[in-house]
C-alpha cells in the first residue's frame, strides 16, 4: 500500500449499482485500483466479477454509480490505447477463424489510431515486440486456431499490451488451458508487472493464482465483500465465510 | 465470346458485383449471419413488386427498401433483443408477402417479376452496368476503409468496444451492405440465387485460408472464376448464366472442401504417426 501513496488512482468505481430485470447484480460497489497493482477479483458464481469488469471497461452502463479510468468518466474516456483487455471467451475462439497470429495482435493496435484505421508497415515494429514479450515471434504467422490453449492466451495478452498499455484486465484467462499453459501464462503477466509496470487487474477462480501472484484482493458477492493486501485476504474471517465451500485457502509469502 | 457486347456487359457487372459478394460474404459467413442475404433478397422481391407496380425504377426502390430492411433487422436484434433469425424472418416474410400480393393485384407484370428472380446478366444494359461497378466500388471501398475495425468486430465484438470501436454502428454498416450487394446480386443470378453469390465463393475461400487476408483474396479469385467459367458455359450451351454461375462456385466449393478434409486427414495420421 505504502507503494501507492501520493499516487491517483487508475480505476475508481464509486457507489456502482447494476441489476438484470428485477435481479440485482452489484450493489454499492466503490474501491480503487492504483498504478502497479495485481489485484485479483474473487467470488463466487454469479456474483458479479465479469458484469464489474464490464462496467469498469464501459461495455456495460450500471443503473447508479460512476467509474473513472484515469481520472475521466469512462461515458467520455477515449485514451483506450491506455488500456489492455483480455476477454473471458478469448478461450472459446473459432478454431476455423482464418485470423493469423499477426493479424489477431494487430487488431490491438486500433485503440491509437485515427480513422481511417489502417495496420500499415511502420506497425509491424510494435507487433514484433508484443509478440516477443511473451514467446509468440516466431508463431507469427500461424493461425490462431491452430495454437493450443496456452499460446491463444498469451497471443491475446500480446493483442492487449501491443500499445504498451497502463492497465490490463483479465476475465478468467486461463478457463480451459492445460496446467503448464497457466503457469507459463502467469509467468507472463508477472513479467509485465514487475519488470514493464503494468497494472494487472484479473477476475479468477483460481485461489491459487491469489497465493502465488496477486498482491491485493477484491472478493465480491453483490457487494464488495474485501479489498485489501493479499495477506490480510488470507486472514479475514468475512471471506472464509463468503468462500466456504468454493476455495480453500494456502497462502504464500510473497 | 468476347467480341459480343452483351457477353462485356455481363463480365464486367458480373466481375465487379461478384467481387463485391466474395469480400463481404467472408465478414458474413464467420459473424454467423450468412442468412441475411437470404433474407434481404426475400425483401428486394417484395419491393421490386412495388417498383413495377408503382412504375418507379425496381433496382432504386429495392435498393431503398433493401437498405431500410437492413437498418430494421439491426434496430430488431439489438432493442427488442430478438435473435439474428428471428429478425430476418420476420422481416423476408413480410417482402416475400408483399411481392405475392402486389403481383396478383397487378397481373401484367409477372414476367418482368420474373427475370429479377432468377436473374438475367446478359440481358444487362449499358446504365445498369456503370451502376452496378459504382455500387460495387462504393461497397468495396467502405469495406476497404473500415478493414480493421470489420474485422476485429467479426472475430471479438467485446473487445472491439474497449478499443473505442463503435461496433452497433459498424455492425449497421454491414447490414446495409449486404443491403446495396444483394439488390446488385440480384441481376447476376436473381433473387432466388443471390445468397449464393454471398455465400459460396466465401465459403470455398475459408476453408484454406490462413489468415484473413489470405481469405479475402482467395474469395476473390474464386468469385471471380465462378463469374467466367458460369458465363462461359451459358454462352457456349445455352444455359441460364444464373444457374451456371452458381453451379460453377460449387463445383469449385467443393474441391477446396475436399482439400480441407484431405489436409486434415493427414494431419490427424502424422499426429497418430508422431505419438507411436
Amino acid at each position: 500500500m505504502a507503494l501507492n501513496v501520493g499516487k491517483q488512482p487508475l480505476v475508481s468505481v464509486e457507489e456502482v449499482f447494476f441489476s438484470f430485470g428485477t435481479a440485482q447484480v452489484l450493489v454499492d460497489v466503490t474501491f480503487s485500483i492504483m498504478p502497479d497493482d495485481f489485484l485479483a477479483i474473487i467470488g463466487p458464481n454469479g456474483s458479479g466479477k465479469t458484469t464489474l469488469l464490464k462496467i469498469i471497461l464501459g461495455i456495460l452502463r450500471p443503473v447508479s454509480g460512476v467509474v473513472r479510468l484515469m481520472g475521466e468518466d469512462v461515458k467520455h474516456f477515449s485514451r483506450w490505447e491506455r488500456i489492455g483487455y483480455v476477454p473471458q471467451k478469448a478461450t472459446h475462439i473459432d478454431p476455423f477463424f482464418p485470423a493469423s497470429v499477426r493479424e489477431v495482435v494487430a487488431m490491438g493496435l486500433l485503440s491509437k489510431k485515427k480513422f481511417p484505421r489502417l495496420v500499415k508497415h511502420h506497425d509491424e515494429k510494435a507487433i514484433d515486440e508484443a509478440l516477443e514479450r511473451v514467446n509468440m515471434r516466431k508463431l507469427k504467422n500461424r493461425r490462431i486456431g491452430e495454437l493450443s490453449g496456452g499460446q491463444q492466451q498469451r497471443v491475446f495478452i500480446a493483442r492487449a499490451i501491443v500499445n504498451n498499455p497502463d492497465i490490463l484486465f483479465l476475465d478468467e484467462p486461463t478457463a480451459g488451458v492445460d496446467a503448464e499453459g497457466q503457469s507459463q501464462f502467469y509467468d507472463t503477466l508477472d513479467k509485465l508487472n514487475r519488470m514493464h509496470g503494468i497494472t494487472v487487474v484479473l477476475i479468477t477462480h483460481d485461489i491459487g493464482i491469489i497465493t502465488r501472484h496477486a498482491r491485493k484482493v477484491a472478493c465480491l458477492n453483490q457487494r464488495l465483500v474485501f479489498h485489501g493486501t493479499h495477506e490480510d485476504f488470507c486472514s479475514s474471517a468475512i471471506v472464509q465465510e463468503i468462500l466456504r465451500g468454493d476455495y480453500h485457502l494456502v497462502c504464500h509469502r510473497h | 465470346m468476347l467480341a459480343y457486347g452483351f457477353m462485356q456487359r455481363a463480365i464486367l457487372a458480373g466481375l465487379f458485383i461478384g467481387l463485391a459478394c466474395a469480400v463481404l460474404g467472408i465478414f458474413l459467413i464467420l459473424r454467423r449471419d450468412a442468412m441475411i442475404g437470404h433474407g434481404l433478397a426475400h425483401v428486394t422481391f417484395g419491393a421490386v413488386a412495388l417498383g413495377l407496380f408503382l412504375k418507379v425504377s425496381p433496382l432504386l426502390a429495392a435498393l431503398a427498401v433493401a437498405v431500410l430492411c437492413a437498418f430494421g433487422v439491426v434496430k430488431l436484434r439489438k432493442k427488442a433483443g430478438l435473435y439474428g433469425d428471428t429478425a430476418i424472418g420476420i422481416f423476408s416474410s413480410f417482402g416475400m408477402a408483399t411481392g405475392v400480393v402486389l403481383a396478383s393485384l397487378a397481373g401484367s407484370f409477372n414476367v418482368d417479376l420474373l427475370s429479377y428472380l432468377f436473374g438475367n446478366i446478359l440481358a444487362i444494359e449499358m446504365a445498369e452496368v456503370l451502376l452496378a461497378i459504382i455500387l460495387a466500388m462504393v461497397v468495396l471501398f467502405v469495406i476497404v476503409l473500415f478493414y480493421q475495425e470489420l474485422l476485429y468486430i467479426t472475430f471479438d465484438p467485446e473487445s472491439a468496444k474497449t478499443a473505442g470501436i463503435h461496433v452497433t454502428r459498424l455492425d449497421s454498416v454491414i447490414a446495409i451492405l449486404t443491403a446495396v450487394t444483394v439488390v446488385l446480386g440480384m441481376k447476376v443470378v436473381g433473387l432466388l440465387l443471390v445468397a449464393a453469390l454471398l455465400v459460396i465463393p466465401s465459403a470455398a475461400g475459408l476453408q484454406v485460408s490462413g489468415s484473413f487476408r489470405q481469405a479475402v483474396w482467395l474469395s476473390s479469385t474464386i468469385a471471380t472464376c465462378s463469374i467466367m467459367t458460369g458465363l462461359f458455359v451459358a454462352f457456349y450451351w445455352d444455359l441460364p448464366a444464373s444457374g451456371t454461375i452458381v453451379l460453377s462456385s460449387l463445383v469449385i466449393f467443393v474441391i477446396f472442401f475436399s482439400v480441407r478434409v484431405m489436409r486434415r486427414r493427414k494431419t490427424s495420421i502424422l499426429k497418430g504417426f508422431n505419438n507411436q
